[in-house]
This record gives structure tokens, sequence and C-alpha cells, in this order.
């Protein structure tokens, strides 16, 4: 009990939505490490590699012959807001895997600026992540990550890496960037693991 | 203890820096001690409903000096009224951390030290040059803060005691008489203050999203490694 502290915001009429520890957010927050890359979709390129039976590469133009998805979701950051129903179009992880011949039960994403993160392919596979390029109907912002990002919404936002351009296969759990800093390897929301012993 | 776990703080002190901010040097049993840059979380529980408000906040004291927090009073907030208005010597409430391992600096780290602060984005950066002080380093470091006016300034009296070189600009009001930057920080300001690029300082900006945004992308389109520029940004618009 903290004296004299009281609650300000109206818990929002869908409360169950909200994570432990979590408010929401109107706003869209921007969290990285560094300065934003800037590429141009000339040369953007996102591939596939690493422990898989041959390596997949698509051109920006060729990534956008893919099937497109329509996705609207609650996202929750560490830093602890959260939105609802944000809007993104983009493919499927499930889509750009498939046919990959995988080799590994584990992912990787490596993007512009250095970033990396971990993922399961589990979490990544069963309609649960895509790699996006539009928000809320307009291409994605540079400082939000564009021209594309992951999206892995059932997880805490760091895990939806920003600037992607590679999804390395691995053999094994490889920590990234914010896991090797004791921010937590998995990072769900809802067991609020935000940090490494959490 | 691991850093993970909640710790009862106590305010120990309440001190006043303007009209919107305050610092709380806190007691926390065990403090495992921190890193210049790293932050904490905090947990506020309403008494009425055990409502709980979690955040996190910058520490603004060197890791020989204890624990202390310095927060920014927000309109809309939630959890930075209490700390600016309500806590008081002896209050408690949930801490844990200290948390993050990116934003830091260490005085064997070296420098030079490029610190650029907006608004109470300067908490973490004089956690650094507190610990530059007490470590004796001899690492030249300059400041550069971003704020709306004088009376907004944290740390006034303390500043000039650091040894660092300090830049103030002043985007809505200035001090009488004042002749050096008024505006947003620009590319203009940075060609002047930073240190040449080929210096390879390490650079340390902290900020609202959109200060950050502007200061990190002009310092790289003046030359300056994106691998030397580390960020913060506090971007949430209604939260704290």
């Amino acid at each position: 009990m903290t004296r004299g502290f009281f609650r300000r915001h109206a818990e929002p009429a869908d409360g169950n939505r909200l994570p432990p520890g979590q408010y929401l957010e109107r706003g869209f927050p921007v969290l990285s490490a560094g300065p934003t890359p800037r590429v141009p979709t000339e040369r953007w390129d996102f591939a596939v590699y690493g422990a898989v039976a041959s390596e997949l590469r698509w051109t920006w133009d060729e990534f956008h012959q893919l099937p497109r998805e329509s996705i609207t979701k609650d996202i929750h950051c560490v830093t602890s807001w959260s939105k609802f129903d944000t809007g993104w179009e983009g493919v499927s992880v499930d889509t750009i895997l498939d046919g990959v011949e995988l080799q590994g039960g584990f992912a990787v994403a490596e993007c512009d600026g250095g970033y990396t993160t971990n993922l399961q392919l589990d979490d990544l596979t069963g309609g649960k992540a895509w790699v996006v390029d539009t928000y809320d109907g307009g291409p994605l912002p540079p400082e939000h990550g564009g021209p594309a990002r992951l999206l892995v919404p059932h997880l805490y936002f760091w895990k939806s890496a920003k600037w992607v351009r590679r999804l390395r296969i691995t053999e094994r759990n490889e920590p990234g960037f914010w896991e090797t800093l004791g921010y937590h390897d998995r990072g769900d929301p809802w067991q609020e693991q935000r940090y490494a012993g959490d | 203890m691991p850093a993970t776990e909640w710790r009862e703080a106590r305010v120990a002190e309440v001190v006043r820096e303007t009209h919107n901010a305050a610092t709380l040097v806190l007691d926390v049993p065990s403090w495992p001690g921190h890193r210049a840059g790293q932050h904490v979380d905090v947990r506020l529980v309403d008494p009425a409903d055990g409502y709980e408000a979690r955040r996190s906040y910058s520490i603004a004291s060197a890791p020989a000096d204890g624990l202390s927090i310095t927060v920014e009073r927000l309109e809309d907030g939630e959890v930075s009224p209490w700390f600016v208005d309500v806590a008081r010597a002896g209050d408690m409430f949930g801490l844990r951390g200290p948390f993050g391992g990116w934003f830091v600096w260490d005085a064997p780290l070296g420098g030079p030290l490029l610190l650029i602060a907006g608004g109470s984005g300067l908490v973490p950066l004089m956690s650094m040059l507190r610990h530059r002080r007490n470590a004796h380093s001899q690492v030249e470091a300059r400041l550069l803060v971003s704020v709306r006016g004088p009376d907004e300034v944290l740390y006034a009296n303390e500043l000039p005691t650091t040894g660092a070189e300090l830049v103030f600009t002043y985007t809505r009001a200035t001090p009488e008489g004042w002749s050096g930057y008024a505006r947003r920080v620009d590319r203009a300001i940075l060609a002047d203050v930073a240190y040449p690029p080929d210096a390879g300082a390490r650079t340390y900006v902290c900020g609202p999203t959109a200060f950050v945004e502007t200061v990190a992308n002009e310092l790289v389109a003046l030359g300056h490694d994106p691998a030397n520029i580390r960020t913060e940004r506090f971007g949430a618009t209604g939260g704290g």
C-alpha cells in the first residue's frame, strides 16, 4: 500500500486485455537503443538462412508478391505501456517459412543497425508472427521500424524487431541484444517476463 | 536477492528540483548497487483497492552515492504526481532493479563523453557525470541540455561543479540577457557542440522520443558513427 497514491486512469472497459503491470497508452511511443537506420527499399531485401536446407531471399518487390494479411492486435511494451487494436499489413512468418526445410528450432531476427532478438520457432509460427510494412494504413515510418519490422504481438514488443532483414534459423537458442543485457529470454507479457529471472 | 525481486524502498528525503520535478533519496535494503545510466522499476499500490501502477525511472545518483531518482510530473500522469507532490520522508513503495545494460557509462570505458539531454532526459546523464567526478576520470565531457526555460533546469546548482563543459539551449523562455542558443536542437547546434566525428565520442542521448530521434538522425547526418550513439527515449505521452 502506498500512502496517498490513488488510481487516476479509469480502468479500460476491456481491462482484461491488459497484462499485469501494463497501462493503456493512446500514443505510440518509440523504444530503440540507437539512431534510426534508413534503408531505401531498392536496397532492401529479406532472407532466411542459417540452419536451413537452402537459403531464401526476397527483394522488396518479390516480398510484395507473397500473400499478405491484415493484422489487428494489442501490443505490449516492456516499459509498461500497452496499445490496443494496432493495425498492420504484411506477410505471415508461416508464409515466409513455407517449404523451408528447417534444421533448428530457434531463430535470431537480424536487423539494420545491428539489433538482434531471439525467438523460438514455436513463437514465430502458427499464425503468431508477421513481417509487416504498413502501420495504420500507411507505410511503416522508419522510427517505428520501416521499411519492415517483425510483429510478434503475443510477446513484449522488443521481440517485434524493427528494421528486420534476416531470419537466421539456429539449432540452439542464441540470446539477442536485449536478452544479453538482462531482459527476459522469451518475454511473455501475460507471465510478466520482463527481465531475466522473472 | 536478484534485481528482479521487489524490495520496499523508503523515501529518506525529497529534494525539490524545479516546480515540476523532485529528487527522491531512497533507502533500499540490500541495494546491490548500479551502473551510471541504469533504471529501476517502481510499483505504487492504491490503498483503496490494491490497484498497482508500475513505471520505470532513471537513476540520478552515481553508483558510489546510494540510490536516488529524479521524477518530472507529467500532465495527466498517474505515478509521477505521487513522487513529485505527495511523497515525503518515511513513505514506502515497491522498487526493483537496477535494470538496463546498454545506456550505461563506466569510467574505464573512456571518452570523450558527449551527453545530450532533452528536459528530464538529463537524469541518467547526471548519474554519468556524477560517476565521472567520483571516479576522478580525466575523460573530456560535454553536456548539451535542451530545456523549456531556465526555471526547468534540473541540478542547476550542481551542474557547474561536475567539470563538464555545459551548453544550454532554451526552447521557450531564456534567462535575462541570454545570448546563447534559444531554439530546439538542430543540425547547426550539433555541428557547433559535438566533438568532431573522428573523435569517436561516446554519445548518450536521452529525452522525449521526437527529441532523441532528431538529435540521433542529425548526428548521423553530420558524420558521426551510429555505433557510438546510444539512445534512451521516453515516449509515453500520457502515462507516467
